[in-house]
């Protein structure tokens, strides 16, 4: 049985030799870049990679960003998990199971949950022990028909089943069974997110997402045509590490922080309490200003506290 | 006929049920269009862009009831973005300004807001019902709008809706003079509403007969209520979540013994095993029972509760029920005619507890059956050909094989012979839906045979453009085609393009189809709205990248009077 896959921030992975579906190691995979194991990034432009924050200054992530964006567009259409920073064109997962059909169009915005999911599967979801196999395999190759078994579970909008009820069995976890792996059925937990000066709202399903790094980085895709900082406290820091840069971007006040509705009613800022709290409280998202979220600091640090 | 008096020509007119009995006579001639439009009450609109709403305002000046759809029904599976389109705002702005006696309205899929919700309950003095399916966009002080407002309301029915709660409390907002209600659905909300409030305006709603309370509602609220109305029909109930050692539960049983008209109950979310012998009193009144919500029951249980539910009619349920379960359907319940059986859990090893055999088991066992929903892992073509072979006399028939492009687990083969079969011996069939291994072979059987069909859902399917040409050029009644992940492309779409004028619409995602061959439809048929669905980042931006070689992900094609929309967002493009 494999491991679980890891997936830190920027995509590297424990196992990158098995990744590479050869037996040597492959320097590539040990690259810094967004994506599966197994997948391909072009040759990096520092300029176009602009989907790692913390690896690039605010001006030419701006640009980066978009450009980084199409270009993942451009070449990836037709990887599994969505084009991660730019993925080849690699189907992992085969046609079957895909997202995107091998050219065109990648649907970008409001498809969270197969990046997600591909992501989330690696991390322990009970998609079974091939799935994971298959994930590994690496680059499968104009098998346009062939659909891996790992792909069942992960492709959008299938099972065609309502999100309403997908949201409402989510939020009601079977009782009676024994949980071996945290959350069986069917797991999925939408809500909206929009941000100050888009033209349109997304949807993304949280349960997709294991920590805050993976909604970050699916929501900078998303919203990559605007400028999108990275979420988080201010100076807080905590087991992310990424604090640092989060109040670079503060600072620089033209930047976007990310920020949540609880269920009280009350706007906090993203970052502040352990993933499966927020998960759990979070009702939708909004990506504000960071000039206009300074406010929030404290009353999210309050209502920490009085959580503890 | 031509030389009666209007008054017996609408007369005769109105026994004509149906909307598209209505919509031919008005062809007959300029008379009897006059006479069918001034008299016609019930409007019915398929999609709410194929038409302008000022336009049906003035068709119909006297609609007391108004139909009206929006999204395509994949975006109840996310493949549409969030903000396509579908505004309900402009029909509501349309009747208050023409049809301000509306009655009814009914949107499913659409997008309303509260000031839409608000407009509805200040501009129309007589409206009595509202129903909003899979809707989304308003929040509970829309409601609020609606009880505060609409005098007389009968009807307040909300399916599975997305509800923002914006914690007021909507519900104490009816005020004491409303004693009309008939039919009140909260279930898809998920706040609190005030449970003294609620049990007061039940008291005082004696024509009270359907009743579906949301999650919120504990069971000493619900006992209260049942006790003040026991003469409810149709009860979705809440959380019943109770243990059968408490006093609630002895109440709960001895309200259900007094609720002689009960036919129809949902609900049951956090329902446990031990409650649900409450039920028995009522199960053999039951002819509607739907347990799909309700995951914490085990097979058995559930196979204790159908046992005493033998004039059953239709069954909801999640997969957890096992082959054994329908085995027991199948032999209780001889007058079921419609069967949907959900998944419980799409993530986990990939079996689940039902399998070819429980579909089979229950064709065989319920001779009226005629309409089945069956999410499983696996299907095989002799289950299949033995289901339509018991089963002559389906209208619906959906089945999803969880696993897309699995093949027959017996022989390996794709289910082309299984879903043939279905097609030659159904003649009534209106929907299909298919899954599994397929290849173009099942399109040709489905194009010979399924003369009815209207409606067909198509994923991961087939291998060649002949697939979707067989579909278009035999199915004669097809209304609404739906593809996705297909290998169909432009000579498919292209193949027969006047069809699209005699459907209502047709969405292709993740297909083969380029920008070019949109195009080209879109310059032969003026009279179609071929709309691009492209969400990856700027289109504006993409419009200049893209060649006419490009594949387009998602394509919804539909016949339209009231040509391109006017409030598309930036990622569709009308060709």
């Amino acid at each position: 049985m494999s491991l679980p896959l890891e997936h830190d921030y920027i995509g590297l992975s424990e196992q990158p030799s098995a990744a590479a579906g050869d037996g040597t190691l492959n320097l590539k995979d040990t690259e810094l870049r967004l994506g599966l194991p197994g997948s391909e990034s072009p040759d990096r432009d520092d300029d176009k990679m602009g989907l790692t924050l913390e690896l690039l200054p605010p001006k030419s992530f701006a640009s980066g960003a978009k450009r980084g964006f199409s270009l993942a567009i451009d070449a990836g259409a037709g990887k599994w998990g969505f084009a991660a920073g730019g993925g080849g064109s690699e189907k992992e997962m085969g046609k079957g199971g895909v997202l995107f059909s091998p050219k065109g169009e990648a649907t970008a915005g409001g498809k969270p949950s197969g990046l997600g999911s591909a992501g989330k599967d690696a991390a322990g979801k009970t998609a079974g022990r091939e799935s994971k196999a298959s994930e590994h395999a690496g680059h499968s190759d104009g098998n346009h028909r062939e659909i891996a078994p790992a792909a069942k579970a992960q492709v959008v909008g299938w099972p065609p089943i309502r999100s309403y009820r997908k949201n409402t069995m989510a939020t009601n976890p079977l009782k009676d069974k024994e949980e071996v792996d945290g959350k069986l059925g069917l797991g999925c937990l939408y809500v909206k997110v929009s941000m100050d000066g888009a033209p349109y709202l997304r949807k993304v399903d949280l349960k997709t997402y294991s920590d805050y790094k993976e909604l970050s980085s699916a929501l900078e895709k998303m919203f990559s045509c605007f400028t999108i900082g990275q979420c988080g406290s201010q100076g807080i820091p905590n087991r992310d590490g990424l604090s640092e840069s989060r109040l670079m971007y503060l600072l620089n006040g033209s930047e976007y922080v990310l920020t949540y509705e609880d269920k009280d009613g009350d706007w906090m800022l993203v970052g502040d309490v352990p993933w499966e709290m927020f998960t759990d409280s979070c009702r939708r998202l909004r990506i504000m200003k960071g000039s206009d979220a300074i406010g929030l600091a404290p009353r999210a640090m309050e209502k920490c506290k009085n959580r503890d | 006929m031509t030389y009666f008096p209007e008054e017996v020509v609408e007369h005769i007119f109105d026994f004509l049920g149906s909307h598209r009995d209505r919509n031919t006579v008005s062809t007959v001639c300029k008379a009897w269009y006059q006479v069918e439009r001034l008299s016609r009450q019930h409007v019915f609109v398929g999609n709410c862009y194929a038409i302008r709403p000022e336009r049906v305002m003035a068709r119909f000046p006297r609609m007391k009831s108004l139909s009206v759809k929006g999204k395509p029904h994949f975006a109840d599976f996310n493949l549409v973005p969030y903000d396509w389109g579908g505004y309900a705002l402009p029909w509501i702005e349309a009747a208050a300004r023409c049809c301000t006696g509306l009655e009814e309205l009914r949107l499913k899929r659409m997008v309303v807001s509260d000031d839409g919700l608000e407009l509805l309950a200040r501009f129309f003095p007589n409206f009595k019902s509202l129903v909003l399916v899979s809707c989304d966009g308003f929040s509970t002080d829309g409601l609020a709008s609606i009880a505060t407002y609409c005098r007389g309301l009968r009807e307040l029915d909300l399916q599975e809706n997305e509800v923002d709660d914006h914690g007021c409390q909507w519900l104490n907002c009816f005020p004491d003079s409303c004693t009309s209600l008939v039919s009140l659905n909260f279930a898809c909300l998920k706040g609190e509403v005030n449970a003294g409030a609620l049990e007061r305006l039940i008291a005082r709603s004696p024509n009270l007969r359907s009743l579906k309370l949301n999650r919120a509602i504990s069971v000493e609220s619900l006992n209260k209520i049942l006790s003040r109305a026991p003469h409810l029909v149709d009860l979705g109930t809440g959380s019943f979540a109770v243990d059968d050692r408490a006093e609630a539960y002895h109440r709960l049983m001895n309200c259900f013994t007094k609720c002689k008209t009960l036919r129809c109950m949902s609900g049951f979310g956090e329902a446990s095993p031990c409650c649900l012998k409450a039920l028995y009193p009522v199960c053999i009144n039951l002819i509607v029972l739907n347990l799909s919500y309700a995951p914490a029951i085990p097979s058995d249980d559930l196979i204790k509760l159908i046992c005493h539910c033998s004039n059953l009619q239709k069954l909801w349920v999640l997969d957890c029920i096992g082959d054994k379960g329908l085995a027991v359907v199948a032999s209780t319940c001889k007058e079921l005619q419609e069967l949907r059986v959900f998944p419980s859990d799409i993530y986990g090893a990939g079996t689940t507890s039902v399998t070819e055999e429980g579909l089979v088991a229950v064709s065989s066992g319920c001779p009226k059956l005629n309409s089945v929903l069956y999410f499983c892992y696996q299907m095989t073509n002799s289950a299949l050909i033995t289901v339509a072979k018991n089963c002559p006399h389906f209208i619906r028939f959906r089945l999803c094989i969880l696993d897309p492009g699995k093949p027959d687990p017996l022989t390996n083969q794709p289910l082309d012979e299984g879903f043939g079969a279905i097609v030659r011996s159904c003649k009534n069939l209106r929907r299909l839906s298919l899954s599994g291994l397929l290849t173009d072979q099942v399109f040709l059987f489905i194009g010979l045979y399924a003369k009815c069909l209207e409606m067909l859902s198509i994923a991961f399917a087939g291998n060649s453009d002949k697939g979707m040409i067989y579909v278009l050029d035999g199915c004669k009644n097809l209304r609404k085609l739906e593809i996705r992940d297909c290998p169909f492309g432009d000579g498919a779409l292209l193949k027969n393009v006047e069809k699209y004028e005699a459907m209502r619409s047709l969405w292709m995602s993740s297909c083969e189809a380029t920008l070019g061959g949109c195009k080209a439809l879109a310059a032969k048929m003026p009279r179609l709205n071929v709309e691009i669905i492209n969400e990856s980042g700027n289109l504006v931006e993409s419009k200049e990248n893209l060649s006419d070689v490009n594949k387009m992900e998602k394509i919804y094609v539909y016949r339209s009077v009231a040509g391109p929309r006017n409030d598309a967002p930036e990622f569709v493009w009308t060709l």
